[in-house]
């Protein structure tokens, strides 16, 4: 899948604005941003349920404008907040969307694996939100698609259905699915993502791996010591570029790539002080923190 | 937390179980699957059953037993076209109305626009279910309608089942307008509101030829009238029904369908 230059309004508001995607099989690609970034604009444009106002858009190959049937017969959607009749029974709806493709995956199998079982002879509209997403996830593969679009896929679920979705999603990349996965949390697209694109306000921030994201020269170090030292001596100890601070009295981060000669101008400048840095930790930045650092604005809001 | 978190293959999913085997369904499995599951859904959602079998049954027994509207003797041969008519307007309109609205606003439109469905099928599934629950209540009413005595012409049975396939067509096509543009709670409201003023003035309980002058030329050119009388003529006397409750069936139908066609939004 690839897209060029999207662009996408309703009315006066301009929800994508100039994207570009890139989607390989057998990956996952995570469309990460707040709420209103224009992540499910850009799925439905995908998926063809929104016509692009400009821009290239193929989907396997296909313009998908107008959702062709032979497009959709390849792919697997899970639409935001999932979709089923208000009184049907889980088991009952997934037999209806496994009717709709030519080799679907054995309902009984994927109703069990998905622990839809559980939910009996419930009416959808009862089922709770993390039913009723578990059973808008296996809707959107029971098909056996090439390519699945999973718009929040985790939202209204517990730490164990979450994890169920994990797995689910690393086996489909496993088995030769690619995977375009919309979310706002960061664990899930540091987690499961070849290549995360970060969204706001309809434009891409930043763009690469989880691990180019978030490595590189924003590495941090922290360590507790005796509240009040005097930085200046350590600041000049340190290389060019490196960054000191006490921001809560007794807490010190230094900011910049810490590799074992920064440590030890590090622990020397606080013996020195005749303090002991206690409780020391490097950390690679996040990707909440690199959202933060790109926008100014918290990813959950 | 890196890439390399990336689990290792999962037991629960040995590898291999999603290798991609797109393709679509053979499409009578699709409307089979579809339309039995709506079938289904109606006939064990209460108030669906209520509009479109308790109604009907209450009335074609109560009218028949009970001199509430003057009508020719035996009653049951008057009451029985207009309760047939009544149930086709209770399935087609005000049920598949409600059941598109609420359809829609729990999103399983979208859900199955987005498989390999083709938009044809979509339509043809609905219809298929209206169509299903309309031959249960002909064979319910029509039996209990017979306990009570009625001997319909045998001749008119031919052009009835026409006049109930053009008149599902009629009210599917306007249920469909209706339960399809607008918010699922007015829809709920006007398709009853509506199904109740049919029932009472658009020529279904009362014949048209006994509403007043100007009531009885708008109810001839309502789909309710049009159904009703259109029965009323076979199902008596055995004759064809004319062109008129032909003609407005069919008006009806093509209006509304148009209209559907550019209206219609999947939630």
């Amino acid at each position: 899948m690839s897209v060029r230059g999207l662009v996408k309004r309703y009315g006066r508001t301009t929800a994508v604005d100039g994207l570009d995607l890139d989607l390989p099989a057998a990956s996952v690609l995570a469309l990460l941003g707040p709420n209103g970034a224009g992540k499910t604009t850009t799925v439905d444009v995908c998926t063809g349920f929104a016509r692009a106002d400009a821009g290239e858009v193929r989907v396997l190959g296909v313009d998908p404008a107008g959702a062709p049937d032979a497009l959709r017969a390849r792919i697997g959607v899970l639409p935001q907040g999932g979709g089923a009749y208000p009184g049907v029974h889980a088991r009952e709806m997934l037999r209806v969307v496994a009717a709709c493709a030519a080799h679907p995956l054995d309902v009984g199998w994927l109703s069990g694996v998905l622990g839809l079982d559980a939910c009996g002879r419930t009416p959808y509209k009862r089922l709770s939100g993390g039913q009723q997403q578990r059973l808008a996830l296996a809707c959107a593969v029971v098909g056996r698609p090439e390519l699945v679009f999973l718009d929040e896929p985790t939202a209204g679920m517990d730490p164990q259905g979450r994890r169920l979705v994990w797995d689910l999603i690393s086996a489909l990349r496993r088995d030769g699915v690619a995977v375009l996965l919309t979310t706002h949390l960061m664990e899930e697209a540091e987690a499961l993502a070849d290549d995360v694109v970060i969204v706001d306000h309809g434009r891409v921030v930043a763009h690469g791996s989880p691990a180019v994201l978030t490595a590189g020269e924003q590495q941090e170090l922290r360590f507790r010591a005796r509240a009040g030292m005097d930085l200046d001596g350590l600041r000049t100890a340190l290389p060019e570029g490196y960054g000191a601070a006490e921001p809560i009295a007794g807490r010190y981060l230094v900011q910049g790539r810490i590799d074992p000669s920064v440590l030890s101008v590090i622990t020397s400048w606080c013996a020195e002080q005749g303090a002991l840095a206690d409780d020391v930790q490097v950390a690679r930045r996040s990707l909440e923190d690199v959202f933060l650092e790109l926008t100014g604005r918290e990813l959950r809001t | 937390m890196t890439s390399a978190m990336h689990s290792s293959p999962p037991d629960r999913f040995v590898p291999g179980t999603f290798t991609p085997r797109p393709g679509a369904g053979a499409p009578g499995r699709m409307l089979a699957a579809q339309a039995g599951t709506e079938l289904r859904l109606a006939l064990r959602n209460g108030e669906q059953v209520l509009l479109t079998l308790l109604i009907p049954v209450v009335l074609l027994v109560g009218l028949t037993l009970l001199d509430l509207v003057a009508l020719p003797e035996p009653r049951v041969d008057s009451v029985t076209p207009g309760v047939l008519a009544l149930a086709v307007m209770s399935t087609a309109f005000t049920g598949q109305a409600i059941a598109l609205g609420f359809d829609r606003r729990y999103g399983v439109i979208r859900r199955l626009a987005a498989t390999a469905l083709p938009r044809w099928l979509l339509v043809a599934g609905r219809l298929a279910a209206v169509l299903g629950i309309v031959a249960v209540q002909m064979v319910v009413l029509g039996a209990l309608a017979a306990v009570l005595g009625w001997r319909p012409a045998a001749t008119g049975l031919a052009w009835a089942v026409l006049l109930v396939l053009l008149g599902s067509a009629a009210f599917g096509a306007l249920g469909i307008l209706l339960g399809g543009t607008l918010r699922a709670e007015v829809t709920l409201a006007v398709a009853n509101v509506v199904w109740f003023v049919l029932l009472l003035a658009g020529g279904i309980v009362v014949p048209v030829s006994q509403l007043p002058g100007p009531l009885a030329a708008v109810a001839t050119a309502l789909p309710s009238g049009a159904l009703a009388e259109g029965l009323r003529t076979v199902l008596t006397t055995g004759a064809p029904p004319g062109l008129t409750p032909v003609l407005v069936l069919v008006a009806w139908a093509a209006v509304a369908t148009l209209a559907a066609t550019r209206l219609v939004r999947l939630r």
